[in-house]
Order: structure tokens, then sequence, then C-alpha cells
């Protein structure tokens, strides 16, 4: 099952998380946009009220479901790996896919299915080639514990962790278009050393991409 | 209050309207017909804030004001009132008889003009469909051109699904509860229960017994009685009556139609034998035979999806956990032809042990979710706040 669910850890609309900031900096004002995971609804909120956008979401807690539809947002209850294919292609503008690629049973499909029914995918993820992940295991053995992957190894809902690279190799295979790229260091800022290449993959502690199929330029 | 009379002997207070004529589905031209509603708040300079609530099975248009039968509450003054989660300082709210039910609207127990006899079952099979096309007719004659939302529970969600494909111009949201798009084999088959206890009672008289001066007293209420254990769960029932005796410790050994020995049994006689009092058999016979034939995909070549193409309705889907009578999965499906319509839609599945009746009971979260989405539909709709 895959975890789509986030909690925004911020008290108020216009108060959000650094990741969901830079994510929000990608969508066109105006613009239909679907938030898969939308946990509480944070980011929805933000996106309605500060770019006028037709947002929707789902998340797979029935908590966070409720909390959103008691906002007074478009949310219902379900899984990235199964219900994005109800939805026809094209349907959306942008679809959000935070913090959650790396908990579906099936990433590649689900990265597929995001770019079949959104014009623009924007994806963020812990990046497991963060220098401090590769020095737990290095120098410890021990499986990585880090503000961005919080969880033991026995009860994390993250089954398929990736690095950056391994990320921007699979887009490559699969004729996917990084049109845009922030990492967030471990101080939950925008990264300033590179967005690209070797450093971003070691200093980065999460990733934001945007995406989009190749041959389709433009929104 | 005291002993009642029978539904048929006591005229329904409140607002009516006779209108003209319907072209029903099975292509009966019935009419002129009259609508007997309520209406609660006042609608807005520009005709904007109008709430239409339609009723369930058993319901009536005293949603929000004291029945005139039995003198209670309205079936949703929970949800329904000044300050609440259907709040009528802000919204105008219609709620209005279902054809062929029987408190004031045209049905089975009223005078056939044409013959002047009670209708009996020489009444029409009707539909949800004609049912919304009444409640249409009724918003016409109230110069009401389009709903701010339709709202209803169980048949009343039939309806609102049917107002959103029928007229969906004519509805800016949309809130099915407790609700499918189309009834299933496990529900016609109770259906056909009740059905059948009303017609084997000898007073039925084959529909004539308003006719005939009887009342089928005995089938009427053990049809109630059927239906209203589909109401509520197994956790509910237990957790109210558990295995406990009306006397005391002991069994009695003693078995008659009038000795129930469990307090659950005694629970449900006393469900029975109130609704015989307010309630109309053959009624009861058309309304459950209009949930039977309801199935909105089967009118759009079989693609429930057919049914929302290109709507412009915001949607808000609820169902209980509990509810086996109109399930979770049945609220999934409507969501999902929503979804391949790209249509605006919200869906919760409310926690509760309180079965399918917990659309009318207080359920907190319910009134949380509902008035959430009632308040950002409002918004988007510009309607001012109270």
């Amino acid at each position: 099952m895959a975890a789509t669910s986030r909690s925004s850890g911020a008290a108020r609309a216009g108060d959000i998380r650094v990741d969901l900031l830079l994510i929000a900096g990608m969508v066109t004002p105006g613009s239909r946009v679907l938030d898969v995971g939308c946990g509480d609804g944070a980011l929805l909120e933000y996106l309605a009220k500060n770019k006028a956008v037709d947002a929707r979401g789902i998340e797979i807690g029935q908590d966070g479901v409720n909390a959103c539809v008691a906002r007074g947002l478009a949310v219902i209850q379900g899984d990235a790996d199964t219900d994005l294919r109800n939805y026809p292609s094209g349907a959306f503008d942008f679809v959000i896919l935070s913090q959650t690629l790396q908990a579906t049973r099936n990433p590649r499909e689900v990265l597929l299915e995001l770019l079949r029914i959104g014009r623009h995918a924007i994806v963020s993820f812990p990046n497991f080639g963060y220098w401090k992940v590769r020095l737990s295991l290095l120098w410890h053995g021990r499986m990585p514990l880090t503000a961005a992957i919080s969880q033991p190894w026995f009860e994390t809902p993250n089954s398929h962790f990736c690095t950056i690279k391994d990320f921007v190799s699979l887009c490559g295979d699969l004729g996917i278009t990084v049109e845009n790229r922030f990492s967030v260091d471990g101080y939950g800022q925008k990264g300033l050393l590179g967005s690209s290449g070797l450093f971003a993959n070691l200093l980065a502690e999460q990733s934001v991409f945007l995406l989009r199929k190749n041959g389709k330029p433009g929104a | 209050m005291g002993e009642l009379k029978h539904a048929a002997t006591v005229p329904a207070a409140g607002k009516s309207v006779t209108l003209g004529t319907l072209r029903l589905d099975c292509g009966v031209e019935l009419g002129p017909i009259t609508i007997a509603y309520e209406t609660y708040g006042r609608l807005d300079a520009e005709r904007r804030n109008a709430i239409l609530v339609c009723h369930a099975l058993t319901g009536d248009q005293y949603a929000a004001s004291r029945h005139p039968l039995t003198g209670k509450p309205g079936w949703w003054s929970l949800m329904v009132g000044p300050g609440k989660v259907i709040d009528t300082d802000r919204f105008f709210v219609i709620c209005s008889n279902v054809l062929a039910s029987c408190m004031g609207t045209t049905g089975p127990k009223e005078v056939d003009p044409a013959t002047g006899r009670t209708y009996g079952l020489t009444f029409p099979v009707v539909t949800i469909g004609d049912m919304v096309r009444a409640q249409a007719m009724l918003l016409d004659h109230l110069g009401i051109a389009d709903l701010f939302c339709v709202l209803g529970g169980s048949m009343g969600g039939m309806q609102v699904l049917q107002w959103a494909a029928s007229y969906p111009q004519r509805v800016f949201a949309a809130v099915p509860i407790a609700a499918a798009a189309r009834h299933s084999a496990q529900n016609i088959a109770f259906h056909e229960v009740g059905r059948q206890a009303i017609m084997a009672d000898p007073s039925w008289r084959h529909g004539n017994y308003l006719e005939e001066g009887t009342v089928p007293r005995a089938g009427l209420a053990v049809a109630r009685m059927a239906a209203h254990i589909t109401y509520l769960s197994e956790a509910a029932l237990h957790r109210k009556f558990g295995r406990s005796l009306r006397g005391g410790d002991h069994v009695t050994y003693r078995l008659g139609p009038q000795l129930p020995e469990f307090e659950v049994e005694s629970y449900l006689h006393h469900q029975g034998s109130t609704f015989v009092d307010r309630f109309d058999a053959n009624s009861y016979l058309y309304i459950t035979r209009a949930m039977d034939y309801f199935d909105l995909a089967a009118e759009h070549d079989g693609k429930l999806a057919n049914a929302f193409i290109d709507t412009p309705t915001r949607f808000c889907v609820v169902s209980f956990t509990s509810d086996w009578l109109f399930p979770t999965s049945e609220s999934r499906t409507i969501v999902h032809a929503l979804n391949a319509v790209a249509a605006n839609v919200s869906f919760v599945e409310i926690e509760t042990d309180k079965g399918h009746d917990a659309f009318l009971l207080d359920e907190p979260e319910l009134f949380n979710t509902l008035s959430g989405f009632l308040n950002g539909a409002a918004e988007h709709r510009g309607l001012k706040r109270p």
C-alpha cells in the first residue's frame, strides 16, 4: 500500500514547509492541479488561496481526507498506486506527488500515470544519495535516519528509495524531460550549491522535480 | 401525543401547489400533480441560495418542522435550521414530498380525478427520474432557475445523482449521502420481502383498502421491521440491546405475535407500529419499486461516467463504514465515475457503527464534512455569509 499521506507541519496557510513552497513556485496561477497524497491539504489550500488554482487532492488517510473536505477542499480518499487510472488523460495541468514516490508499490507506473493525467508532474522525494545517508551506511553500517528519512527500517512505508541520479536516469528511460529542479539541503533551505550534478546528489537532502513528457514543451 | 389516526385520514399541513401534468417514464401522463413542500429561510434577491433537500424512502417534506401526524421534530432537524450545518439564516431550503408518497403529494392514496376514487394500485409506477422532474416543476413554480445545492441521504442521494445527471446546469453543488447509482440485487430482495409482507396482509385488499375501510397494519409493520434492521448495523443493535430480555433475567417459554421476549423484538414492534400510523402501505410499494428501478448507468449506455460528462457541478460523496445497505463501495463507484470525467469531487467515508441511518443521526464528522463543503462551495458561488 502506498502511503500517500503527509502532514504539513504548518498551522496556517501561507506558512508552509520549504519543499511545499518550492512546489507551489512551479505551479502556474489559475491552472488545474491534482495533489496526490495531499495530507491535511496545506499545499492545496495555499495554492487555492495564493494562485487561484482549481485544486483537487487524493489522500490515503481518512483523517486527512475528512480534514481537507471540512476545509472546503475537493479531496477524495484514494491510493496513488490504484486510483490514478480512473482519471482521463490530460485532465490536469499539474499533478503533484510530494514525498510519496518512494512509498508507492510501483514508482515507475505511478510516474507514467502522473504524466498521463497531467501535462506536468511535480515530484519531490528524499535523496538517498545525501551525504549523511551515505556516511551512516559507510561509517555506522546502519540504515540511515535523517530529517527526511525519519522512521526506522522496520516501520517505514518507504520501500523504493532512490538517489537523484537514479531518478534522473529513470526519467531518461521513460522519455520524461526534467524542466526544472531544486534541492533542499539539510537545514530545510533551498539548496545553494548546484541543483544538478554530483553536488546536488551529495548535498541535497530532498529534491523537487518539474517534469513533462518528451515532445510536449511549454505549459 | 395521543392515539394517532391512520395517515390516510389526516390531511397533511403545510404548503402545497398543484402544477401541470407530468409525463412519467412508464408513458402515463399524470396530473395535474400536486406537490406538498416545506421551505425554511429566505430566498436571496439573486435567487442563488436555494438548497433542495431530498428525503429518503419513508421521509417527507418536514425536514426541519414538526411532523403533523407524529408531533415529532423534523427528520433532519439536527442538520437544518438557523446556525446549523444547512444554515437557514444563509440558505433557502426546500424539501418536497416525493411523487407517490403520502404526505400531500400526488400518490396512490389520493383521489384519482378521473374516477373519483382513491388511486390504489391504479396509480402509475413512478421512477426516481419522475420524482426529480416533479421537483423541477416545483422549482419552476417557485421561480428558482438553479440550485446552490441538492442534498440527500439514501433514496434522497439517488435523487441528488439524478438531479446532477438530468439538470447539470441547475445544480451548483450535489451531496449524495449513503447512496448508490443503482439499487443492488440484495436491496431489491429486501424490498420485495417488504412488499410481499404488505400484499400478504388480508386487509390490503389488492391495494383497495382505503375504499374498503381497512388498513394492512400487520403487513406494513412487518415490512418496516425487516427494513429497519437493514438501516442499522450488527454492532449498533448489539450495543443497544444485546440479548437483554424484557422480563428480567429469565426466558418465559411463551410464544405469540404480541409476546416479545427480547428487548430487540420489542424495539422492532415499536418501529413497525409507529410507522403504520404515519405511512401509507401502497406508497411503500410504489416508492420501493422506484428505488429498485434506479440504475443511472443503464440510462447512459451502461457507463456511469457518461451520466456526468462535462458536469459543472461540485460533488461531495459521503458514506459510512458500517452501512451495509449502501456500502462505501457504492459511493466509490460514483467517485470513480466522477473522476473519469475529471469532475470536482470530494469523498469522505465516515467511521461510525450506526449503519445506514447514520445520516439522520448526530454524527459530528458528518456535520464537519458537510459544513466545510457547503462553506467552500458557497464561497465559490459568491454567496454572502449570514
